[in-house]
């Protein structure tokens, strides 16, 4: 079953129209990346799970309840989190504050799950009463993912979560991405570092100005040559 | 020397406490809401004037002494004073939470011209004491005077920046606040109930709005331009300190109200090196200086 529809998208900001008729899913469990060009519409796609873009058709429906409509932190407390990809902290708040705003609509007791997020991130232990802003990139993100997997969300939303790291903290990222996958939780992805995410993903979906250019398994497509020749070639990546 | 302790500094902190607790309101406001908003001292104006109701037209001053009777009534006048401060939120800023900033500006600007009209068709324009007769000063190891309704103002002030500090730093709903400020696109995102915050923001900025105006009743006279005379230096604080920064702010108001007294000191010859009616022009210039030079305030860096 699907955790994630998006049937038909379009729409952009204002009158700018960037996505026609985007069709994607993610289903339980599953890693989906979205790859493509620049400009294409990747994150655009994310923000319209969010309500946070003007939609002219399409629904997006979450466990088969439509979304498509809500406020963005109506869409939280449905289970839906995301990580954009930039200011993704609230950079004057301490570590631990940020994992606490993650929380914000939780009215129990979430110490508890700020000591698993230590755990899934010892880096961010030693650092807990530090001003997030202070953080190199790639602690900030996992500042940024821990707050988002505070809420124990059914989907994570993560849009290039390894822009601008070292090839170090990028291969601790998409290990990380696969750690929360195991315990349950989907995830949908933008990744700009397409060979890396296709071999974490299950599936993947290509997107070429702003419509769907190809969807298959992530070892499909990363054996496909034609996607080889777009995204994956000229050796750029030698992390993967 | 002890004149310059007894009649400049003591009465610049008085002034700069006063300031400071107008600044972080304007601060808090700016930081959350991103606008500068005209209509505070005039919110202090109109919580005086509430306090002063609370006292003189109820039978409260009878049945206790004064210093117990400010103590029953400020709040009292926060809580009203911030409902109608809420009230004007809801009616004339939230349908402008969208739109481009200068609007909400203006309209802050309109509120402030009829919250003034409002004070004076109901209370009259002309001059009222919120306390009457002549209180002596208390010396200190027999030089140092100090009148003791400075000393309460001094340590009310503190006492009020402390549970701002708390509520900022230990609170969900100080968090929430300094998130927004931080970034209120991510704090949406993250499922903070944003126009809760926004609420907040308004009774806390308030509530120190009317104690702000209550002291600079209780250090002067009561008229209704009496916050408005004081918005200049309110605003220099703020920026003094970098808007949008409460602990700036209160710095940046002890800087203001010190800077203004001892601009009246004989430094140089008997005569005042400036004269007292010029002192306002004294946050402003500072104000001015600090726009061009260092217009992210004194702390560059550290917000909370």
């Amino acid at each position: 079953m699907s955790v994630l529809e998006l049937t038909d998208i379009t729409g952009g900001y204002g009158e700018t129209e960037i996505l026609h008729s985007v069709s994607m899913r993610v289903d339980e469990k599953e890693i989906v990346v979205i790859i493509g060009p620049n400009g294409a519409g990747k994150s655009t796609a994310m923000k319209a799970v969010f309500g946070l873009l003007n939609l002219t058709a399409g629904t997006v429906r979450l466990n088969d309840k439509d979304i498509t409509h809500l406020a963005p932190e109506q869409v939280v407390r449905k289970g839906v989190c995301y990580v954009p990809q930039v200011g993704n902290v609230f950079p004057n708040l301490s570590v631990e504050e940020n994992l606490e705003m993650g929380a914000y609509v939780r009215t129990d007791d979430f110490g508890p799950r700020i000591q698993e997020m230590y755990e899934l991130f010892p880096d961010l232990r030693t650092k807990r009463s530090e001003a997030a802003g202070a953080l190199s990139g790639g602690q900030r993100q996992m500042v940024a993912m821990a707050k988002a997997l505070m809420l124990d969300p059914k989907i994570l939303l993560l849009d290039e979560p390894t822009a601008g790291l070292s090839p170090k903290y990028r291969g601790e990222i998409f290990r990380v991405v696969r750690d929360i996958n195991s315990i349950g939780v989907a995830i949908l992805m933008v990744e700009q570092n397409a060979k890396q995410a296709l071999n974490i993903a299950d599936r993947g979906y290509i997107l070429v100005d702003g419509q769907n250019r190809m969807d298959d398994t992530g070892p499909a497509l990363l054996s496909n040559p034609e996607v080889g020749e777009m995204f994956l070639g000229g050796g750029t990546d030698k992390a993967a | 020397m002890i004149d310059l302790l007894n009649f400049h500094i003591i009465p610049g902190l008085v002034l700069g406490s006063i300031y400071a607790l107008g600044a972080i309101g304007v601060s808090l406001v700016f930081g959350i809401l991103r606008f500068a908003n005209f209509a505070h001292g005039d919110t202090m104006t109109l919580g005086t004037y509430i306090t002063y109701t609370f006292i003189h037209l109820t039978p409260l001053y009878g049945i206790v002494a004064l210093p117990l009777a400010l103590l029953i009534a400020v709040p009292a006048a926060m809580i009203a004073t911030g409902l109608i401060v809420l009230i004007i939120d809801r009616l004339f800023y939230r349908p402008f939470r969208n739109s481009p900033v200068i609007i909400v500006v203006i309209a802050s600007f309109g509120m402030m011209l009829m919250i003034r009209s409002s004070i004076e068709m109901i209370w009259g324009p002309q001059l009222k004491a919120m306390i009457t007769g002549i209180q002596p000063p208390w010396f200190f190891f027999d030089t140092i005077r100090v009148l003791p309704k400075h000393v309460a103002i001094l340590i009310a002030a503190l006492v009020l920046m402390g549970i701002i500090h708390y509520l900022l730093s230990h609170t969900k709903i100080g968090k929430a606040m300094r998130a927004m400020a931080d970034s209120p696109d991510l704090a949406r995102v993250t499922g903070i109930d944003t126009e809760r915050v926004v609420k907040a923001t308004w009774m806390i900025g308030t509530a120190l709005a009317v104690a702000a105006g209550v002291f600079l009743a209780l250090d002067g006279q009561m008229k209704p331009l009496m916050g408005f005379s004081v918005l200049l230096a309110v605003f220099a604080s703020a920026i003094l300190g970098g808007i949008g920064r409460p602990y700036g702010a209160m710095a940046g108001g002890l800087v203001i109200g010190v800077a203004e007294e001892l601009s009246t000191y004989p430094w140089i010859g008997d005569g005042p090196l400036l004269s007292p009616g010029y002192k306002a022009g004294v946050s402003f210039a500072i104000m001015v200086a600090m726009l061009i030079w260092r217009p992210n305030g004194l702390f560059k860096g550290k917000v909370f």
